[in-house]
């Protein structure tokens, strides 16, 4: 939050003059035909993308010279809002003149840096990113049926932010080699969730395969674990008591006997319970000269305590049996 | 370019007559109400005109309480988060029902009160819009301490049963709320015929200023202040009283009343004729029955046309209306009374209200008929699904 956040509202103001223009009049809108693809000595596409539930829809026509592969000519239609008519008139204009390749290439971004008025003010507000990226996606569906190949051959591998085209992969690198521990970091390092903001938690105004909030935690437990590939942690109290107990013993081995057989001492495992607030009451039993010691009931299980909860759980608390 | 409002579910112009009866409250008698001296003293007699008015415009009786407050939002958060303190947090009755229709602000502050234990019943409407009075009935437990129905609904216009309503919670000794805001100055609102324990409202909806609204509160129905720290309003809500918001609220629901047949013959009229020209289009629905909703609201469908595309040609012809589509709003899932009404998944993003008010002309609507059946047209030549 901050002072342009607080009074909310302003949409259609943020709109480019040619984002306005081409809601008004686009240049492009209507149907081609078998008839005129043959007078131009083309072949006619004809793309549909888009679910009229989901509020967009969009069809793009093409004709294509089969030598060359350039697209001779480009018209669309659609249901949608303004931006979504505006950006899909972009971009049936960018792919007149380029071959089915380089049309293929044209993605969102490109198409709202040509709808801008100045170089550096984004055409449309970042909530309304999302509507020309159907245009994009119907430049996939039509060279998929121009070239006869799944669509999936074509599409980018696993986007995350569909206004930014922001990949998984960018997004999980982003957080390693920068440390990233929040979402709004991730939107700086990336612009992936500075948009439409869909794609930050479940709930946003589309669903989304992938979640940065889902991203970051896998991510950031990663890290955690690759940091202390020992420790059990975040995961114990969701292990079966068989695991836990491993896990305990393992500790008490590694770090915990050494230092109470130096005095001649020892411990044992007895039971592994639940306690309050999800809590795991690890009972001990103390073993030769720790036996009967005045400092086991207070010093010695302080240290064992705050042993196992850093490497096995913080989770843990420790009775003596 | 002259400009026509059709967004008076939204909002509405201030009538002249209330803003002349609001400011001389704002440099000459600028007293605080609360004040002796004769700054103070001078003040009070219009408050208590304006109350006059309140109790007379919505038939409370002298012993209930009508709280002036900022606007409905508050009252409606005053009362369910009120109620939380009194009854639901420390006893058995841990239940509300409420519907799918409501203003946003009783939804999270339901929301907010499930966080803390509370079970909330959201009445899905059915294939009418509608929510009835059988069906609250139903979702009534031992354990529901209050209902939270609104009178008539933003959307649609639809006018609830609140009568019927009021009757099953009176039976059942269930408090009952409702959210007044579509309903004072569109539809008779008396409560001396209709049983509600706590009712909200806002001016700006009925002509008066933004910033002001109203708390209905039986007599004999406790409700703890949200605001604490001041005697005004006998306790119930602190802050220094907003006297020119008070005397307007007080001058807006007088003339609310005063304009009541107007609103069901004249304003009916235009809507009415408004309705009927949108209808000789192809593939248009309106939702709910004509009869059962304010008089002032028509609620289209039109197939094909994205709802925020027809705003934006409307508002390019100067024409001001509001779209249900999902597009506008943050999330894509349809519109609850879409849903209910059994309409195609696709219609979620076609809906459009027109709303009247006392000051819509006949050259008004005829223009909207005009403008609307212009941008149909173009919009369906660039549509993929007409």
């Amino acid at each position: 939050m901050a002072k342009s956040d607080l009074i909310g509202g302003d949409l259609w103001e943020q709109y480019s003059k040619k984002v306005a223009a081409r809601m008004n009049n686009p240049l492009n809108f209507g149907e081609l035909t078998e008839a005129e693809a043959d007078e131009l000595g083309g072949t006619l596409v004809i793309a549909n993308e888009g679910a009229e539930s989901c509020g967009d829809t969009v069809r793009l026509f093409w004709i294509v010279d089969i030598k060359t592969h350039i697209i001779k000519k480009a018209t669309f239609k659609s249901f949608g809002c303004g931006t979504a008519i505006a950006a899909t008139d972009m971009m049936a204009e960018m792919c007149i003149g380029k071959t089915v390749d380089e049309a293929a290439k044209i993605n969102n971004l490109d198409v709202e840096h040509a709808l801008r008025d100045e170089v550096d003010v984004a055409a449309v507000p970042p909530q309304k990113m999302h509507c020309s990226v159907m245009a994009y996606e119907v430049i996939k569906r039509a060279t998929s049926i121009y070239r006869n190949v799944d669509i999936s051959t074509l599409e980018e591998a696993d986007i995350v932010c569909e206004c930014a085209r922001v990949s998984l992969q960018t997004v999980e690198d982003a957080i390693r080699i920068n440390d990233l521990t929040t979402v709004e970091e991730i939107s700086d390092y990336t612009k992936a969730g500075a948009f439409c903001k869909s794609c930050i938690q479940p709930g946003g105004h589309e669903k989304r395969e992938h979640y940065l909030v889902d991203i970051l935690a896998r991510v950031r437990s990663e890290i955690e674990q690759e940091r202390n590939p020992n420790k059990v942690q975040s995961d114990f109290t969701k292990l079966s008591v068989v695991k836990k107990i491993k896990a305990i013993e393992a500790a008490l081995d590694e770090y915990i006997r050494p230092a109470l057989a130096r005095d001649g001492g020892g411990i044992e495992l007895e039971d592994v319970t639940s306690g309050e607030n999800d809590t795991i009451q690890v009972h001990l039993s103390y073993q030769g000269a720790c036996k009967g010691c005045a400092g086991s009931v207070a010093g010695t299980l302080t240290f064992v305590e705050q042993t196992l909860q850093k490497e096995v759980s913080d989770k843990i608390r420790g009775v003596v049996v | 370019m002259e400009r026509i409002y059709l967004d008076n579910n939204a909002t509405t112009i201030v009538d002249p007559a209330v803003r002349d009866a609001m400011d001389p409250f704002y440099c000459h008698m600028y007293g605080n109400p609360n004040s002796l001296h004769s700054y103070g003293i001078e003040v009070r007699p219009y408050l208590h005109q304006a109350m006059e008015q309140l109790y007379a415009g919505i038939g409370a009786r002298d012993e209930d309480d009508i709280i002036i407050n900022s606007c409905a939002t508050e009252g409606n958060n005053t009362v369910i988060l009120g109620f939380y303190f009194t009854l639901l947090k420390d006893t058995r009755k841990k239940h509300i029902v409420t519907t799918q229709l409501e203003h946003p602000c009783i939804r999270e502050s339901c929301r907010f009160l499930e966080q803390h234990g509370v079970k909330v019943t959201y009445l899905a409407p059915n294939l009418d819009g509608m929510i009835t009075a059988q069906m609250v009935k139903e979702a009534i437990t031992d354990q529901t301490a209050l209902v939270s129905v609104m009178w008539a609904n933003n959307e649609t216009g639809l006018i609830l049963p609140i009568k019927e309503i009021s009757e099953v919670c009176k039976e059942r000794g269930v408090y009952l709320h409702t959210d007044a805001v579509q309903a004072i100055g569109k539809v008779k609102v008396d409560l001396k015929d209709v049983h509600v324990d706590y009712m909200t409202f806002s001016a700006h909806k009925f002509h008066g200023p933004k910033g002001v609204g109203g708390l209905y509160i039986r007599n004999g129905v406790s409700l703890p202040p949200l605001l604490h720290g001041g005697e005004q309003m006998g306790g119930r809500r602190a802050g220094t009283v907003d006297v020119a918001g008070m005397v307007a609220i007080g001058k807006a629901m007088e003339l609310a009343n005063t304009h009541l047949a107007y609103q069901n013959t004249e304003v009916r009229r235009l809507r009415d004729k408004l309705e009927d020209a949108l209808l000789k289009i192809d593939d248009i629905l309106v939702v709910g029955k004509r009869e059962l909703r304010t008089p002032n609201t028509v609620y289209v469908s039109i197939r094909g046309v994205e709802g925020e595309a027809l705003i934006w040609d409307l508002n390019q012809n100067g024409i001001a209306a509001s779209t249900g589509s999902a597009c506008a709003s943050e999330s894509l899932e349809a519109s609850p009374i879409l849903t209910a009404i059994g309409a195609d998944k696709e219609l979620a993003h076609t809906g459009v209200r027109l709303s009247l008010s006392r000051f819509t002309t006949e050259q008004e609507i005829d223009f909207t008929i005009y403008t609307i059946n212009k941008a149909v047209s173009r919009l369906r030549k660039l549509s993929t699904s007409y």
